[in-house]
C-alpha cells in the first residue's frame, strides 16, 4: 500500500507542476495590469511607477517571475495582494473556514437526503414515487445553481418579507460573523441551494447501484434464509451499494471548496469562492493564483485519498 | 396432438428465416426509439427550436435590443409577455434572441471541445511512450483546476478589447466568439480520456496490424479505423456535453464575463435579474431561468438515451 502511495504522490506532484505553471501563465496575462491603480494618479511621476514595478517583480523575465514565485509559494509565501495590500495566505485563511463550514453541511446534507431517496425509489422500482422522484432528479440535475439560489431568494427572502412572514437573510445586511446564531442563519438559504442542485445527482447514484446489488445473488440467498426484508436492505445491500458514494463524495468535495463562486456571490457568503471571483475580476493576480493553487493541491490530494479509501474499504479492490 | 405440435413448429419457421439481420445503426436506433424518456427529450428540444426560429423570424434583434426606459422593469402583459428588464427591453424577444445565442454557443463550443478530445486522447494512445504521459499529465492537470475557475480565468485572459464581427448578416459581439473558444478549451479533457482508453484497447486487435502490414499510414489508420469505432462514446459525450456548454455560457454569462450586453443570451439576462429580485421583479428570473432548465434537461434525456442505445451489452426493451 505504502508504495503504491509513494507511487501516485511522486505522479501527482507532476501534475502540480503542471497546474503551477499553467496557472501562473494564465493568471500572468489574464489579469489586467496591476499598475493601472495608478495610472491617474497625480503624486506619481513616471520613474515612481517604474520604482514600484521593479519593486513589485514585474519587470523580471516571465520564468524568474514564475520560478521566484513558485519558490516562495513552496515556503508557505503566496504573496502580497496588489489591492488589499495583505499576505494573501492570510487572506485565504480568513476565507476557507466559511468555505469548509458551508461545504461540509452542504454534503453531508445532500448525502443523507439522498440515500433516503435513493433507497425509496430502488425499493419501490417504477412505482408512482420512483417515478416523481426520478423526474425530480433529472430536472434537479439540469438546473444552473443560480436558478435554485435566486429562487430560494426571491421566495425565501424577499415574498415572505413581502407577506409579514418569518423571512431569511439574504447576507446583503450586515451581520455579525462571530454569533453562531446568525451564521446558521445566513447558511440555510445557500446550503439549500446548492442542496437542491446536487441531490438529484446523488440520488439517481444510490438508486442505480443499489438497484444493481439488489439483483445479486448473495441477496436472494440472504431472502432464502428467511431474512426480513429489513434486515436484507440495511444489512447487506446497502452496505455494498453505499461503496461507490465514497469515491463520488471524495471526489467532490475539493470542487464544492471552490465551485461555490456562483452561491457565495449570490448570497454574499464570505468564503474562498467570492474572494476569488471578486480579485479576479480586479486582476489581482497574486490571490488569483493563491486560490487556483490551495484548490487545485486539494483536488490531487483528495483524489490520492479517496482512491486509497476506497480500496480500504472494497477488499475487492487491490493496490496496482 | 401431432397437430398441434406441427402448427407450431410452422410458426416458428415461418417468423425465423424472413428477419433480415439488422445493421448496428438499426439497432441503436431501434433502442434509442425504445428510450421513452429520450424520445421525450427529442420532442421538447424541437419545439424550442421551432419557437427560436419561428420567433427570430417574427421578431427581429433590433426589437430585442431596443431600450424603452419608460417601461422599465414592468410585470408581464398584454405588450410585454413576460414583462421587461431594468432598461425595457422586452424579455420575450430576448428570450428567443438570447436562445439563438446560447444554442449557438453550446454547440460551436462543443465541437471544439470534441475536435481537441478526441485528437488529443487518440494521440495520446496511439503514439504512447513520452507523448502520452505529457499529454495525460496535462489532461490531469486540467482535470484538477475546477471548470468554474478555468473559464474565469480564461474569460479575463481572453475577454478584453473584442471587436463585433458579423458573419450571415448578422452582428454579433465578439465577447460571442471568445465565449465558445473559453467553454471548449476548458471541457475536453473528460472525452480524452474515454477517448485514449478506446483506442488503447482497440490498437491490439488484429485488423489494425493487418492495416498497417498492408502499408496504411498512421493518419489513415487513425482516422479511418481507430477513430469510427469509437464514434459511439464520441456521439455520447457530444450530446452530454452541449448540456454542458449551454450551461457554462450561463454561469460565465451570469457572472458578467461572457456574452456582452446589447447581445442577450440566456446567462446574461440573469446577471441584470440577480440586483433586481430583491426588489421583487421575478419575471426577470423566472423566464430565463426556467428555458436554460428545459433546454438542458432534454438535451441530458437525449444524451442518456443514446449512451444507453450504444452500448451494445443493453438490451433492454429489445
Amino acid at each position: 500500500m505504502w508504495t503504491y502511495i509513494a507511487r501516485r504522490a511522486i505522479q501527482a506532484s507532476f501534475t502540480l507542476l503542471i497546474i503551477t505553471v499553467l496557472c501562473f501563465i494564465l493568471t500572468r496575462f489574464g489579469s489586467a495590469d496591476p499598475m493601472a491603480q495608478y495610472a491617474n494618479n497625480p503624486n506619481m511621476s513616471a520613474a515612481d511607477k517604474e520604482a514600484l514595478r521593479e519593486r513589485l517583480g514585474l519587470n523580471a523575465p516571465l520564468p524568474v517571475q514564475y520560478f521566484k514565485w513558485l519558490g516562495l509559494a513552496l515556503q508557505g509565501d503566496l504573496g502580497i495582494s496588489f489591492f488589499s495590500k495583505q499576505p494573501v495566505g492570510e487572506m485565504i485563511a480568513q476565507r476557507l473556514p466559511n468555505t469548509v463550514i458551508l461545504m461540509f453541511t452542504t454534503e453531508i446534507v445532500t448525502v443523507s437526503i439522498a440515500l433516503l431517496l435513493g433507497i425509496i425509489s430502488a425499493v419501490k422500482q417504477y412505482s408512482a414515487t420512483d417515478n416523481v422522484i426520478t423526474a425530480f432528479s433529472f430536472i434537479g440535475f439540469s438546473m444552473p445553481i443560480f436558478f435554485s439560489a435566486l429562487g430560494l431568494m426571491l421566495i425565501f427572502a424577499v415574498k415572505f418579507k413581502e407577506w409579514g412572514l418569518p423571512y431569511m437573510p439574504t447576507g446583503a445586511d450586515v451581520w455579525d460573523k462571530k454569533d453562531p446564531l446568525e451564521y446558521i442563519q445566513h447558511m440555510v438559504l445557500p446550503v439549500s441551494a446548492l442542496v437542491i442542485v446536487q441531490v438529484a445527482g446523488y440520488a439517481r447514484f444510490v438508486r442505480s447501484s443499489l438497484l444493481e446489488v439488489l439483483g445479486l445473488d448473495y441477496i436472494r440467498t440472504a431472502r432464502a434464509k428467511g431474512l426480513t426484508s429489513r434486515v436484507v436492505l440495511f444489512k447487506h445491500a446497502l452496505r455494498n451499494a453505499a461503496l461507490p458514494l465514497v469515491t463520488i463524495v471524495g471526489l467532490d468535495i475539493p470542487f464544492l471548496l471552490g465551485g461555490a463562486i456562483v452561491t457565495e456571490s449570490v448570497f454574499a457568503w464570505p468564503g474562498m469562492g467570492r474572494l476569488f471571483w471578486e480579485y479576479a475580476q480586479r486582476g489581482d493576480f497574486p490571490v488569483v493564483l493563491g486560490v487556483l493553487l490551495i484548490i487545485s493541491t486539494a483536488v490531487v490530494i483528495f483524489t490520492i485519498i479517496t482512491d486509497v479509501l476506497y480500496t480500504l474499504v472494497d477488499p475487492r479492490i487491490q493496490f496496482t | 396432438m401431432t397437430t398441434d405440435i406441427v402448427s407450431l413448429d410452422n410458426t416458428i419457421l415461418k417468423h425465423e428465416p424472413v428477419e433480415k439481420p439488422m445493421t448496428p445503426g438499426q439497432l441503436i436506433w431501434r433502442r434509442f426509439r425504445k428510450h421513452r424518456m429520450a424520445v421525450l427529450g427529442i420532442i421538447g428540444f424541437g419545439l424550442l427550436l421551432l419557437f427560436i426560429i419561428i420567433g427570430s423570424v417574427l421578431i427581429s434583434e433590433k426589437d430585442a435590443n431596443e431600450v424603452d426606459l419608460q417601461a422599465r422593469l414592468s410585470p408581464p402583459s398584454a405588450i410585454h409577455w413576460m414583462g421587461t428588464d431594468s432598461t425595457g427591453r422586452d424579455i420575450f424577444a430576448r428570450i428567443i434572441h438570447g436562445g439563438q445565442i446560447s444554442l449557438i454557443v453550446g454547440t460551436l463550443a462543443v465541437l471544439l471541445s470534441v475536435g481537441l478530445g478526441t485528437t488529443i486522447g487518440g494521440l495520446a494512445a496511439y503514439y504512447g511512450g513520452w507523448v502520452d504521459s505529457i499529454l495525460m499529465r496535462f489532461t490531469e492537470a486540467m482535470l484538477s483546476i475546477p471548470s468554474l475557475f478555468l473559464l474565469i480565468v480564461l474569460g479575463k485572459l481572453f475577454g478584453r478589447d473584442v471587436d463585433t464581427f458579423t458573419i450571415f448578416g448578422s452582428t454579433f459581439s465578439g465577447s460571442v466568439a471568445i465565449v465558445i473558444l473559453v467553454i471548449g478549451i476548458t471541457s475536453w479533457m473528460f472525452l480524452a480520456r474515454i477517448v485514449r482508453a478506446n483506442v488503447l484497447s482497440l490498437k491490439e486487435m488484429d485488423y489494425i496490424s493487418v492495416a498497417k502490414s498492408l502499408g496504411s499510414s498512421d493518419m489513415r489508420i487513425f482516422f479511418r479505423h481507430l477513430i469510427p469505432n469509437t464514434m459511439g462514446a464520441i456521439i455520447v459525450s457530444t450530446t452530454l456535453g452541449l448540456a454542458g456548454a449551454i450551461l457554462s455560457e450561463a454561469y460565465v454569462s451570469f457572472l458578467g464575463l461572457g456574452v456582452q450586453p446589447p447581445t442577450a443570451s440566456w446567462g446574461n439576462m440573469l446577471t441584470s435579474a440577480q440586483s433586481f429580485i430583491q426588489k421583487g421583479s421575478w419575471w426577470m428570473w423566472v423566464f430565463p431561468s426556467v428555458f436554460i432548465v428545459f433546454t438542458i434537461l432534454c438535451v441530458n434525456l437525449i444524451g442518456d438515451g443514446l449512451r444507453d442505445a450504444f452500448d451494445p451489452r443493453s438490451s433492454r426493451h429489445l
